[in-house]
């Protein structure tokens, strides 16, 4: 990515809200043609941020720029970025067609040109034949499609999106994802997508970042964020993670480090990046292996109980109670129709390699 | 709303007080009135209702139905007023923040604590030749003035050679100055409730497709508030259609409305007929003017659906 041009140069963003920092000094580089996504939990700033994008808030410190032009004077109507928004805002009292047209009106457009991009951009959205329909004669799908398509013709750099799934089944969530990717690479414009749902940035995006009150804790692509999270908090609430605090002892030569753990005792983890001598060891629940053998000498594993099963249908959650105390959780994926799954109470062992250990910093 | 079916004595004695109260202090005079419109008078107090549409056929004289025109006229100049001024202090009480907002509100229902007749007399201290308004012009045509002597431009006059107070009273533009003053309240509210219930992504939708305050405006904010300006009119519209006060107190020999007139009659001119006749057409005209809106409402849903 990083061989394209900045399209969007976000440096040392705060907005307060009296003494809310709801943005809390954020930088960012978003490259053109770029399908990134802003995730974090609910009050993180996701929408704040966005909405300073589109010209509704302005930043209390720091500056925006949209292809290398500062914003901070320019309106929202002339900024070259367009917004769907999190409730699709389609005017009750205009139709599809003329919902659609409203941007490319106000812009003076010439008629017969508006006709026709407005029904490219209807086609685009796989609603062309609705031109005459009012919006509340739409499911929620179309609606939020009409959304799509009318800040779609107006062509902008940025397509800015706050939720836009959000209020769609899950089914339905799911097919839109997919229709939305593949979109974003048909249009070839940058998309700045806003979600809470990890999985859908997971899916979705070329690039993530990922926000805590106001900051951003780790901008990576899907793959990288997953496997290497850079601090606890990223690990944890991308997936699940299995997390234990540890102590640094020392590191071996060959760029081993020893960790004491309270709980599992000692442990020697191959890393070599420096590190504070206070941690957390984190491991992935797929990443666990639980057996009533003994594991591989080079696994680290632990005798333990099943204390609960959870069925989720493609895969099953495993709860486990080490001997020595904490609790682990470990998925299983239900390979066969008819398999032997542990029950509460059977005695095993469980581990993992000692590479698929996660080494994370406060 | 089988409700009432299961407890009856509840139903029955919240529903028989308010039923005897419409009935025997509304319909039944208004049925009273609307039977002497078809009488004639024998004697002084004696009406015999005898059917006669003598009193319809008077009432739509011309003499009668120009001040029906005028009513009309004065009440729609008024709605108009209302609306034009109302819009920007609802748009204003809306975009404040919610800590001003209920003493906005306040301040414009604040006047309703106020007898109509105190505050029309408070107009009239205003208004009057020698009221506050002319005192304040005569401030300002007395410094500007000076100013001019300082200048050394005194002796050119350029303002007159001395000020001249207004006739604000006592004519047409006192009864709709009044009638706005009066009515306006009965526009805000319904505008503010229309306004403060609109998602405020929809105005913000329409700025960021590029439409510029005005266009947003004109497309966005005054469509989606339609109901609400529809309900603003009618109880602006109606109320004043039926003005009297403000006529009889601010207006002149020739600015008198249809409910003066229809005053007159069940009291200097002591012809109840005539009068309760003048008063079913003006509810006529007032139920065919609803009649009108329901239909064209009726016909906007239909284009909305
Ligand atoms: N206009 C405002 N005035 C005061 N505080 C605000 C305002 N807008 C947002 N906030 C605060 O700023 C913080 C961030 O809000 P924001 O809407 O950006 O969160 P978000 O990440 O979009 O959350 P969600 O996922 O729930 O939509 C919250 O704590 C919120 O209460
Ligand atoms: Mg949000």
């Amino acid at each position: 990515m990083a061989d394209r041009p900045v399209i969007l140069q976000i440096k040392q963003v705060v907005k307060s809200f009296g003494n809310v920092h709801a943005v809390n000094g954020v930088n960012l580089n978003i490259y053109e043609g770029e399908f990134f996504a802003l995730l974090g939990p609910s009050g993180c700033g996701k929408t704040t941020l966005l909405r300073m994008l589109a010209g509704f808030e302005f930043p209390s410190e720091g500056s925006i720029k949209i292809d290398g032009k500062e914003t901070r004077d320019i309106p929202p109507n002339q900024r070259p970025v367009n917004m769907v928004f999190q409730s699709y805002a389609v005017f009750p009292h205009m139709n599809v067609f003329d919902n659609v047209a409203y941007g490319l009106k106000v812009a003076k457009t010439p008629r017969e040109e508006v006709k026709e991009r407005v029904q490219d951009a209807l086609a685009l959205v796989k609603l062309d034949g609705y031109e005459l329909r009012k919006p509340d004669q739409l499911s929620g799908g179309q609606r939020q499609r009409v959304a799509l398509a009318r800040a779609l013709v107006k062509r902008p750099r940025v397509l800015l999106l706050d939720e836009p799934l959000s209020a769609l089944d899950a089914k339905l969530r799911e097919a839109m994802q997919l229709e939305l990717v593949k979109l974003q690479k048909a249009v070839g414009i940058t998309f700045l997508i806003v979600t809470h749902d990890q999985e859908e940035a997971l899916s979705m995006a070329d690039r993530i970042a990922v926000m805590e009150n106001g900051v951003v804790r780790q901008v990576a692509p899907p793959g990288e964020l997953y496997e290497s999270p850079n601090c606890r908090f990223v690990a944890d609430f991308i997936g699940r993670m299995n997390l234990f605090a540890g102590i640094v002892e020392g590191h071996e030569d060959w760029g081993g480090l020893n960790v004491k753990t309270e709980l599992l005792g000692k442990l020697t983890i191959p890393h070599s990046e420096r590190v504070s001598s206070k941690l957390h060891l984190a491991v992935r629940p797929e990443k666990l292996r639980i057996s009533s053998e003994i594991l591989p000498s080079s696994y680290f594993s632990f005798p333990g109980e099943v204390d609960a099963v959870v069925y989720h249908g493609s895969e099953s959650h495993v709860y486990l109670k080490t001997d020595a105390g904490p609790f682990l959780c470990a998925t299983l994926t239900n390979l066969s129709r008819i398999s032997v799954r542990p029950k509460k109470g059977d005695r095993l062992w469980i581990g993992w390699a000692p590479e698929d250990t996660l080494v994370l910093s406060e | 709303m089988d409700y009432w079916r299961k407890s009856p004595k509840v139903f029955w004695s919240f529903g028989i007080p308010p039923t005897i109260w419409l009935f025997a202090l509304f319909l039944a005079p208004l049925f009273l009135v609307w039977g002497l419109s078809f009488g004639e008078k024998q004697g002084i107090i004696e009406v015999a209702i005898t059917g006669t549409l003598e009193n319809y056929s008077r009432a739509v004289q011309p003499l009668y139905l120009q001040i029906f025109l005028k009513s009309f006229w004065y009440a729609g100049l008024t709605t108009f007023f209302c609306l034009v001024i109302s819009f920007p202090i609802a748009l204003a009480i809306t975009s404040a923040s919610e800590r001003w907002k209920p003493i906005l509100l306040l301040l414009v229902i604040l006047p309703f604590w106020t007898n109509l007749l105190i505050r029309t007399y408070a107009l009239i201290a205003v208004l009057r030749t020698n009221g506050y308004l002319n005192d304040l012009l005569e401030l300002i045509w007395l410094s500007a003035d000076s100013g001019l002597r300082i200048l050394g431009l005194g002796d050119w006059n350029l303002f007159g050679e001395r000020f001249h107070r207004f006739e604000l009273l006592y004519n047409n533009f006192a009864v709709v100055y009044g009638l706005v003053y009066v009515h306006l309240p009965f526009m805000v509210l319904p505008l503010y409730a229309a306004l403060d219930r609109m998602d405020r992504s929809y105005i913000e939708a329409s700025l960021d497709l590029g439409a510029g305050q005005w266009r947003t405006f004109r497309s966005v904010i005054v469509p989606l508030a339609l109901p609400g300006i529809i309900s603003g009119v009618i109880i602006t519209f109606i109320p004043a259609l039926g003005s009297y006060l403000t006529p009889d107190l601010l207006g002149g020999t020739d600015s008198q409305m249809i409910a003066n007139v229809i005053e007159r009659q069940f009291k200097s001119a002591n012809d109840w007929p005539f009068g309760a006749a003048l008063s079913f057409l003006l509810m006529y005209l007032t139920f065919f003017a609803l009649a009108v809106r329901a239909l064209l409402t009726r016909h906007n849903e239909k284009g909305l659906a």
